[in-house]
């Protein structure tokens, strides 16, 4: 099959089978995505940065937690492009390094938070009445909360580290995420194609997984896109204050918070960690305007 | 409670959208003040049962923590005997159900316990800390609200023009950059090189304790003591962190702004003030932006919340001694009883200022009614 005939195959108006129909819808969503500049530059950042954690051993050119006092705080040169810390570790190998730290905090709770809130909320708006209620209360309280005091309340209590930093993030990100599915699931609750499914003997288990939370998935991925920018610059609050990753580990945050003693005369150190931090959550945000525009035209009306 | 009930706590934009689209009952003058007093009740309601559940939250943290409290008091060494008795003491043996309404009494009467690492009662620390936070928070939204509404209302009056690109580029930033190093970079730029403001603290030491304390607000204090040396001190310490503050507000507000002014813009009574004539600056400051007042309102108070708890990192930064440094300085000394103290008093003045919002909201918009 030549390229032209791919395209037209997907592209086709009366598509024969159902897996051409939802291919052709995927391609056209990407044809509307790749036409936003800027969510495509995000795009790209995006894979620049996997690319940089995955291959983190080979790129960096030192490693990031060998010490060499000789060489402190040495400003950004061609044998340190990115200058040297207090203790004459190499920043441009820390930032490469750190890179894994920040995607691993980002994507796991940009994986629990929303399981957490799609489960929640779709049980209250499904299920309505009394657990309606409880559940929607519940999820009211912990939105009322400020997150971020919420969030250093319980690493205080559980202890610093990078996996209680996940788990308080977690648990303060998930109620917009059970708002957003409990309006999906009462949109649809009453729609006749749940009757129907209903009709033919489906269970309420069934009707959940197989026919509610469908139509949830796309609003809960723009709303995920549009939060990662939140999550690594709360993750980076947490490290800076010294409650997320533990040193040696190179993180982003507490690299900011080792350079803040040098700020006046060693700016570099708590500037390019800064620098990366800033680059990343903006290519999120241009990612997730494309995303909106892509699958939830009503939010992107602007 | 009706359905609608769970709809009323902490909205985080308030769409100014219709709220109630059926047909309106001609307004009487009891059934109004009923319905009145009704979503007051209801505003009343929610508030009191997110208030506890903050305190379930809090409490729970308080317990699940693995540091033993028991033992922070009696030490390491004591004997089985000497700790049960310190144990029975703090109440720890009792049911938990009781130990939680014990927990909410003492909240209630303003007892927080005692904070291990200052020495004083946890709620003595707070009346202290918090009007620097107060100030810091109330300039910063004073900053957002002053740029950020009119950049909201001409990126919407002049949609797609460069004040508009501005205003997007402005707002995208404000959402990607990490306050605490813009912070950083503010200091080291203009404290370091340029050196137009004051450093980290709230005052220099020479000013420090020369101006009676009244309100705790070091600007309000010093034109109180009508010394103007002081003020200007206090000035160039504030400037830099409360507009960073403002920084932050001023993108929020101005996209929400803009995004109530669009709404505004396409509806059919802004065509007719235009029809009959009206210039085009009178639809916008005049009509539209009247029209938007309530919902604004909500978002600044909305804000005003966020900037609360956006002065966590930024106090740490500039060394200002409000609740932010206090929570993290004895979080990091694993000082329970301030820290929850100090949660609580954040979550009470954001949860009350989403209720505050919501009531003005019902209140003031005559569609909701």
């Amino acid at each position: 099959m030549t390229d032209l005939s791919t395209r037209d195959w997907l592209l086709s108006a009366a598509p024969t089978t159902r897996r051409q129909a939802r291919l052709g819808a995927l391609y056209q969503g990407w044809l509307t995505f790749r036409s936003n500049r800027l969510a495509m530059l995000g795009l790209i950042i995006l894979v620049l940065l996997a690319l940089m954690a995955i291959l983190a051993p080979d790129l960096a050119p030192y490693s990031p937690t060998a010490q060499n006092l000789a060489d402190r705080l040495q400003p950004p040169s061609a044998r340190h492009w990115l200058g040297t810390d207090a203790l004459g570790r190499d920043i441009l190998s820390r930032i490469i390094w750190g890179s894994r730290v920040t995607l691993f905090i980002v994507g796991t709770v940009a994986l629990i938070s929303p399981i957490i809130g799609l489960l929640i909320g779709t049980i209250a708006g499904f299920a309505g009445g009394w657990v309606d209620q409880v559940l929607m209360r519940i999820t009211d309280i912990f939105l009322a909360f400020p997150k971020l005091i919420l969030a250093l309340a319980l690493v205080a209590a559980l202890g610093p580290g990078i996996v209680n930093a996940v788990l308080a993030l977690a648990i303060t990100g998930w109620p917009p995420y059970a708002r957003l599915a409990r309006a999906e699931t009462l949109a649809v609750r009453n729609a006749d194609y749940i009757a129907a499914a209903r009709l033919q003997g489906a269970g309420s288990f069934r009707l959940l997984v197989g026919h509610v939370w469908p139509m949830c998935i796309s609003s809960m991925i723009v709303r995920v896109a549009l939060d990662m920018a939140g999550i690594i610059l709360s993750a980076a609050g947490l490290g800076f204050l010294g409650l997320g990753a533990q040193p040696p580990l190179a993180e982003w945050g507490a690299m900011i918070s080792d350079g803040r003693t040098y700020i006046l005369d060693h700016w570099w150190v708590a500037a390019m960690p800064g620098l990366a931090i800033f680059i990343v959550s903006l290519a999120f945000n241009f990612l997730g305007d494309g995303l909106r525009d892509v699958l939830d035209p009503k939010g992107g009306a602007e | 409670m009706s359905a609608s009930d769970t709809t009323a706590g902490g909205r985080p934009a308030p769409s100014p959208g219709p709220v109630s689209s059926g047909p309106t009952p001609a307004p009487g003058g009891s059934g109004r003040t009923a319905r009145r007093a009704r979503a007051v009740a209801g505003v009343v309601l929610s508030l009191l049962l997110t208030l506890l559940g903050l305190l379930l939250v809090t409490f729970v943290i308080g317990r699940v923590m693995p540091i033993d409290p028991v033992l922070k008091v009696v030490g390491e060494r004591a004997t089985p005997a000497q700790y049960e008795a310190a144990r029975q003491a703090m109440g720890l043996d009792k049911p938990i159900l009781v130990q939680f309404v014990a927990y909410v009494g003492d909240v209630l009467r303003g007892d927080f316990g005692r904070s291990i690492s200052t020495g004083h009662p946890v709620a003595e620390d707070l009346r202290r800390v918090f009007p620097a936070t107060l100030e810091l928070a109330s300039i910063g939204t004073l900053i957002g609200v002053l740029i950020g509404v009119p950049l909201g209302v001409i990126a919407a009056a002049r949609r797609g023009g460069w004040i508009d690109q501005v205003a997007r580029v402005v707002a995208l930033i404000g959402y990607s950059m990490p306050i605490f190093w813009l912070g950083l970079m503010g200091l080291l730029v203009f404290y370091g090189i340029l050196g137009w403001v004051g450093g980290p603290g709230r005052q220099d030491i020479i000013y420090d304790g020369m101006v009676p304390n009244v309100t705790g607000l070091v600007l309000v204090d010093s034109l109180i003591a009508g010394d103007w040396g002081a003020f200007r001190d206090a000035f160039s310490h504030i400037i830099l962190p409360a507009s960073l503050l403002g920084y932050f507000s001023l993108a929020y507000i101005s996209r929400m702004t803009r995004s109530f002014m669009l709404e505004q813009l396409s509806a059919e009574y802004i065509t007719t003030a235009r029809v009959k004539g009206l210039s085009e600056r009178r639809v916008v400051w005049g009509h539209a932006l009247r029209n938007i007042a309530v919902p604004l309102v909500t978002v600044i108070a909305l804000s005003f919340g966020g900037l609360l708890e956006g002065s966590v990192l930024t106090e740490i930064i500039f060394s200002w001694p409000g609740i932010g440094s206090y929570i993290t300085k004895t979080l990091l000394a694993g000082d329970m009883n301030a820290v929850l103290g100090g949660t609580v008093v954040v979550g009470v003045c954001f949860i009350a200022l989403n209720a505050l919002s919501d009531l003005l909201y019902k209140l003031l918009d005559p569609r909701s009614r």
